[in-house]
């Protein structure tokens, strides 16, 4: 290593790196932490009120509402993802014929941004002129549908279109994660006679611990990232039906002068994300430690 | 991150993974009995589960294209999945160049040329500065570099409200708060983790004599990346070009935030449009206008196929 003594040069060239991760990334979580300690309104003060924001903050009926939201939604986002990825993965893995196209064609939501979803999604489930309206002059004329104005049934529309475009993603995952697994098994497994559907549940799925942890920590991740496709699809409403966490921080950053509040709630955010990192921190560290 | 696709992302960013094929292996099991194709009940089941799937898939992409040729009263006459019947570009016309976003009502091609020229730069500066800090990471692994690396890996995963506010904070102290700069770097800040893991694993990939052949042929810190390893990273530069593009261009709330008023991206106007008007809506004209918002990042993956396939899994970090 003699080739890599102490150089200016490559010390300089991560200075943009150290930089972001320094200033924007661990500078701005700290400062957030901060002012969440802090009784700031519209602009950050050093008022040190401890931790009455987070009192405030669980107090308030909006928050505690995001929060329940997330948590609903988390679920059913990340079950019916990897459900439906899963079985587009293993469907598509049967040698049938057009792979590409369907491939493509189950991909490219992902394509498209959270707030075009939302939007699409808005538009396709408008009681009366949506789907809705096209199920009635079908000749049903008793169903209705129209979930997105109401308030308990609100968050199942965001989770169906998030899921549109999420769940394409998932298949690639999984499908690159099929192809990788070794064919001697399924050779194996037809000597012995054992079913398909039981090779895959029984053998090829715990293969692919894996890919299914990777596709966990993002889906997770995006769950509690989400925003635009809420505000683009339903604004958080009707009423306060589908607030979500992150809309809720931003409101009151930017539009309620609540900047205290605001930054309790992100702080509090911050709770999951690392919860989710801790596992795979871990793993490393006692891989290096081996 | 491919055929490790299906390594976890946190081990793929820290180990050296193997090289991404462009193209997926057949299945496992065609290896096994590929001449056997005959049409069972079990295969037909096959087709008709991926047949419905495709078609619940597509839906949202039909409704779009059918609605933005409609005329108002046909939609209102109900059918949205029926074709056009009096097929119309008007509201093509009104989305591009005359709908309201806001006080102004000249279309959303405002803000598909903000859109443009906050993108262009926020390609090639989070490409370039992730291209050094990748090569720096594999080859030089100056001091404290990994710590920083694991830092940007772990702000990857946090939402941007953390941060948000700070960020303005410092932008307005620095007076470019709501400006084209403003925009550019907050886009180089949330994309060097995904850019750097990029660059920094397609240099892991590379043979190492190379690196130590051109050391010892005298070669610096600059000049070998220069000469030797930019010219080899064609191929990851595509990648991240392609993925940076999709994510800067369908990017919402930093846009919102941190754009300003004049500079303000397409997401951001479309869904002024949709969202903020007040009066009937105009499904035509709204459909139009999200196609038009849509259109690019489509086209680039239609067009581009694997390649924004192999940028996507590591993408996803960024969510």
């Amino acid at each position: 290593m003699s080739l890599r003594r102490f150089q200016c040069a490559p010390h300089l060239a991560i200075l943009p790196m150290a930089l972001v991760a320094i200033v924007a990334y661990l500078g701005a979580a700290l400062w957030t932490l901060r002012i969440s300690l802090t009784g700031s309104r519209t602009f950050p003060s050093g008022r040190f009120i401890g931790l009455a924001q987070y009192q405030r903050l669980f107090d308030n009926e909006r928050w505690m509402l995001s929060l329940h939201n997330l948590a609903l939604y988390g679920v059913l986002f990340i079950g019916a993802c990897l459900l439906i990825g899963f079985l587009l993965a293993v469907f598509i893995d049967q040698r049938v014929r057009g792979e590409g196209l369907f491939r493509t064609i189950f991909l490219y939501p992902y394509a498209m941004s959270f707030v075009a979803t939302g939007l699409v999604w808005q538009w396709l489930l408008t009681p009366g002129d949506g789907i809705d309206g096209a199920v009635r002059a079908l000749g049903f004329p008793g169903v209705r549908f129209d979930w997105i104005v109401q308030q308990d049934m609100v968050m199942y529309t965001i989770v169906i279109a998030t899921v549109w475009q999420a769940s394409g993603l998932v298949m690639a995952l999984m499908l690159a994660g099929l192809r990788g697994v070794d064919p001697d098994i399924w050779k194996a497994a037809r000597l012995d006679g054992i079913p398909a559907w039981r090779v895959y549940t029984r053998i090829v799925l715990p293969m692919l611990w894996p890919t299914v942890a990777t596709v966990l920590l993002l889906l997770s991740t995006a769950v509690v990232k989400l925003y635009d496709a809420v505000v683009a699809m339903t604004q958080g409403g009707p009423g306060t039906a589908s607030e979500v966490p992150t809309k809720f921080i931003m409101d009151h950053l930017f539009l309620r002068s609540n900047v205290g509040l605001a930054s309790a709630g992100a702080v509090v955010l911050l709770v999951p994300v690392l919860a989710l990192l801790a596992p795979y921190a871990y793993a490393r560290s006692r891989k290096e430690a081996a | 991150m491919t055929p490790p696709i299906a390594q976890p992302v946190i081990e793929s960013m820290m180990e050296q993974p193997p090289p991404l094929p462009l193209r997926l292996p057949p299945p496992a099991r065609a290896r096994q009995r590929s001449r056997r194709r005959r049409l069972t009940p079990a295969r037909i089941g096959i087709y008709a589960f991926l047949l419905m799937a495709a078609a619940f898939f597509l839906l949202p992409l039909y409704v779009m294209i059918v609605t933005s040729f409609k005329p108002m009263d046909e939609i209102r006459q109900g059918g949205i999945l029926a074709l056009p019947h009096a097929f119309t570009l008007a509201p093509w016309r009104q989305a591009w160049s005359g709908v309201c976003t806001g006080a102004a009502c000249e279309g959303i091609r405002g803000g598909f040329w903000n859109s443009v020229w906050i993108t262009l730069p926020s390609t090639i500066l989070p490409i370039l500065i992730g291209a050094v800090n990748g090569y720096a990471l594999s080859f030089w692994r100056p001091r404290g570099a990994r710590l920083l690396f694991g830092i940007l890996l772990a702000g990857a995963f946090v939402p941007v409200q953390v941060m948000i506010y700070p960020l303005v904070r410092v932008m307005a102290l620095a007076g470019i708060f709501g400006s084209l700069p403003a925009i550019v770097l907050v886009h180089l800040v949330f994309a060097m983790p995904v850019m750097t893991l990029l660059f920094r694993n397609y240099y892991a990939g590379l043979p190492d004599e190379l690196f130590q052949a051109a050391r010892i042929d005298g070669g610096g810190f600059w000049r070998i990346f220069l000469q030797v390893m930019l010219p080899m990273s064609l191929p990851i530069i595509v990648v991240a070009a392609i993925m940076q593009v999709t994510g800067v261009w369908n990017d919402y709330i930093l846009g919102l935030v941190f754009a300003g008023r004049d500079n303000l991206p397409m997401t951001v106007e479309l869904n002024n449009v949709i969202n903020t008007t007040t009066g009937t809506r105009q499904y035509n004209v709204n459909m139009a206008a999200t196609i038009l918002t849509a259109l690019l990042p489509l086209a680039l993956y239609f067009l581009s196929g694997r390649w924004f396939v192999r940028g996507i899994a590591a993408g996803a970090v960024k969510g």
